[in-house]
């Protein structure tokens, strides 16, 4: 795990670095200035004339002892630019998954059970296209929709007060990026609990007088959860690729938005950190989904 | 007498079915499949025959012809440069075509040379592949592209490489588990026993019976990267002006026009829409087909 976080910092940073011309070059160009010293000086200012292994020395440094940094943009310390925007995503992304597991998982459910017959045909087709529609069509779809039925487009603009507000707020741009997750779960659900539905153990379920209800919800699901939990776990992570078009198209300031101005900028302070922030919580998903295996399937045990 | 002089006759066997029949067989059992198969076509002919199609240039701008609506004349409409929808959607087909495939087939390519050498080889290359393999998943697709892309530059083969690395790592993974198993089949040992080098084993006998996952597991990426395309063009990241591309078609400009011009939204995103429809269809029915293991 730490592997992989240090192989992911040193990733990014380099990548960055590659970068054609460097902030003291776009504020040169964008002020139509051509001082060679004053850019010189700039660069200093900002730790640019380094050579590249020692800004990273720097950087990893300033990590480990809680410094991210200065945004080139704002002037302000990294952290307190990032930080406040993490909770709005959060929520969105809880919502989305929220989203994705309400309707994913019993829709796949029914499609399992139902298979082959035009129920399951109508299921499948509308979770393939869940998985074909951009996140910020289907954004922008649903604005329209809004225009045309109630005159009003629900996109951010303060922060709301209140819970029924914020849920209301935040549950519009929620379903449209987690209407792909949700595909992608019943999908899954599906296949997973058609493979159990075979097994012997269903059989004997069935045989011994059990109740269609308790045979598809109490013995095929909870075996057939394990890979719609991986899947889940791995959603949860990835979903930040969604989350970045749709805050764009409903203009939330969370941090997924953050990202792309941070890029547009060149803002490397703010990039690196937010990638590697990005990493950190990929990598932790994914460790915990690990040990949810162990609870949800007892025949998995990792040696202490 | 010796050994050599013997009649060395083979019994003779059904010979094996090669996979363009069974293509065709399970294509016509498959009807869902089948439609994807037709609209990707429709694609492909759009994408190569562009200039016939279509009666305005994907650039050309007409102040005079600001945004009017479907039919008028414009099949599609214009946008809030006079340029003509139809055409730019018709164009806009060969830079998604020409993104998707060019990543698939790069991040295919550099997948399988890792996934190959990491399940052929084993050892401490393994682990070291493993380890990059592992950095490059435990980023997000998308973000990784973007990191990528503005690291490269805004142009049409830069996008096309920024797409293609996040793809690796998936293939590479499928190609090592494929290989691992391969590794241990007796042709193998009977290859190594006829004196074949290490090397040629690898590419003539381990690397052709790879072939169908590999098939599988690109057919899927090719609509993610159609995707991902659409998605960094839409964030001003992606393919640069003049091309047409339907991402950068949906991008801040159209989101204006939400409340007054909708056709400048649908058009587009029904076009990204369909093209990855037709790729996930297709991509399903040839998993059927290739790897029956999966097949529910």
């Amino acid at each position: 795990m730490l592997v992989t976080l240090f192989g992911i910092s040193v990733l990014v940073f380099v990548m960055l670095r590659l970068v054609p011309g460097n902030i003291a070059d776009i504020v040169f160009n964008a002020a139509g200035m051509i001082d060679v010293a004053e850019k010189a000086k700039l660069e200093k200012e900002l730790g640019l004339d380094q050579p590249i292994y020692v800004q990273y020395a720097q950087w990893i440094n300033g990590l480990a002892h809680g410094d991210l940094g200065y945004s080139y943009v704002s002037e302000k310390p990294a952290l307190q630019e990032i930080a406040p925007r993490i909770p709005i995503t959060a929520k969105l992304a809880a919502l989305a998954l929220g989203f994705a597991v309400i309707f994913g998982v019993p829709l796949g459910v029914i499609s399992a059970v139902r298979q082959n017959t035009p129920l399951d045909y109508v299921l499948r087709v509308i979770s393939l296209s869940g998985l074909s529609m951009p996140a910020f069509w289907l954004g922008l779809l649903i604005l329209m929709g809004f225009v045309a039925y109630f005159g009003t487009i629900p996109i951010y603009t303060n922060p709301p007060k209140g819970f029924w507000n914020t849920l209301l707020l935040f549950s519009i741009p929620a379903a449209a990026v987690g209407f792909r997750s949700s595909a992608l779960v019943m999908r899954l659900t599906r296949s997973s609990m058609l493979e159990v539905l075979r097994q012997d153990y269903i059989r004997t379920a069935r045989a011994k007088g059990a109740p269609n209800q308790s045979v598809y919800y109490r013995h095929a699901l909870r075996n057939a959860m394990l890979p719609v939990v991986t899947v889940i776990g791995i959603e949860a992570a990835f979903l930040m690729g969604g989350l970045i078009v749709t805050e764009t198209v409903f203009n939330i300031p969370g941090v997924a938005r953050f990202l792309v101005e941070a890029i547009r900028w060149r803002d490397y302070p703010i990039v690196q950190n937010l990638v590697m922030f990005i990493a950190v919580v990929a990598v932790s998903i994914n460790f915990l989904i690990d040990l949810l295996y162990a609870v949800l399937d007892p025949r998995i045990r990792y040696a202490n | 007498m010796s050994i050599l002089d013997l009649p060395l006759t083979v019994e003779k066997t059904e010979p094996p079915e090669s996979i363009w029949s069974k293509l065709r067989y399970h294509l016509a059992r498959n009807p869902l499949g089948l439609v994807g198969a037709a609209i990707m076509a429709l694609f492909v002919f759009c994408a190569i025959f562009a200039d016939f199609i279509t009666a305005y240039g994907p650039t050309v701008t007409d102040a005079a012809h600001r945004l009017l609506h479907p039919g008028s004349g414009h099949v599609l409409g214009t946008d809030q440069m006079g340029r003509d929808i139809f055409s730019r959607i018709i164009y806009g087909a060969r830079i998604s075509l020409a993104v998707g495939l060019g990543s698939t087939f790069l991040g295919s390519v550099f997948g399988v040379a890792l996934g190959l050498a990491s399940g052929y080889l084993g050892g401490w290359v393994d682990l070291l592949i493993q380890r990059i393999v592992d950095v490059l998943q435990a980023v997000p697709l998308l973000v990784l592209a973007l990191v990528m892309a503005a690291a490269l530059g805004p142009a049409l083969d830069n996008t096309i490489l920024a797409i293609s690395i996040p793809l690796i790592p998936y293939t590479a993974r499928v190609i090592r588990s494929n290989t691992l198993a391969l590794r241990e089949q007796p042709f193998v040992e009977a290859a190594r026993g006829v004196g074949m080098s290490e090397f040629r084993i690898a590419l003539r006998h381990v690397l052709p019976n790879t072939i169908a996952p590999l098939i599988v597991i690109a057919t899927a990426q090719l609509g993610a990267a159609i995707l991902t395309e659409a998605s960094l063009s839409f964030l001003g990241l992606g393919v640069p002006e003049p091309h047409p591309s339907w991402g950068r078609m949906l991008s801040e400009s159209a989101a204006e026009y939400v409340r007054t011009a909708p056709w400048l939204v649908v058009f587009p995103g029904l076009a990204i829409s369909l093209a990855v429809f037709s790729t996930n269809l297709f991509g399903d029915a040839l998993r059927d087909i290739l790897d029956p293991r999966l097949r529910d």
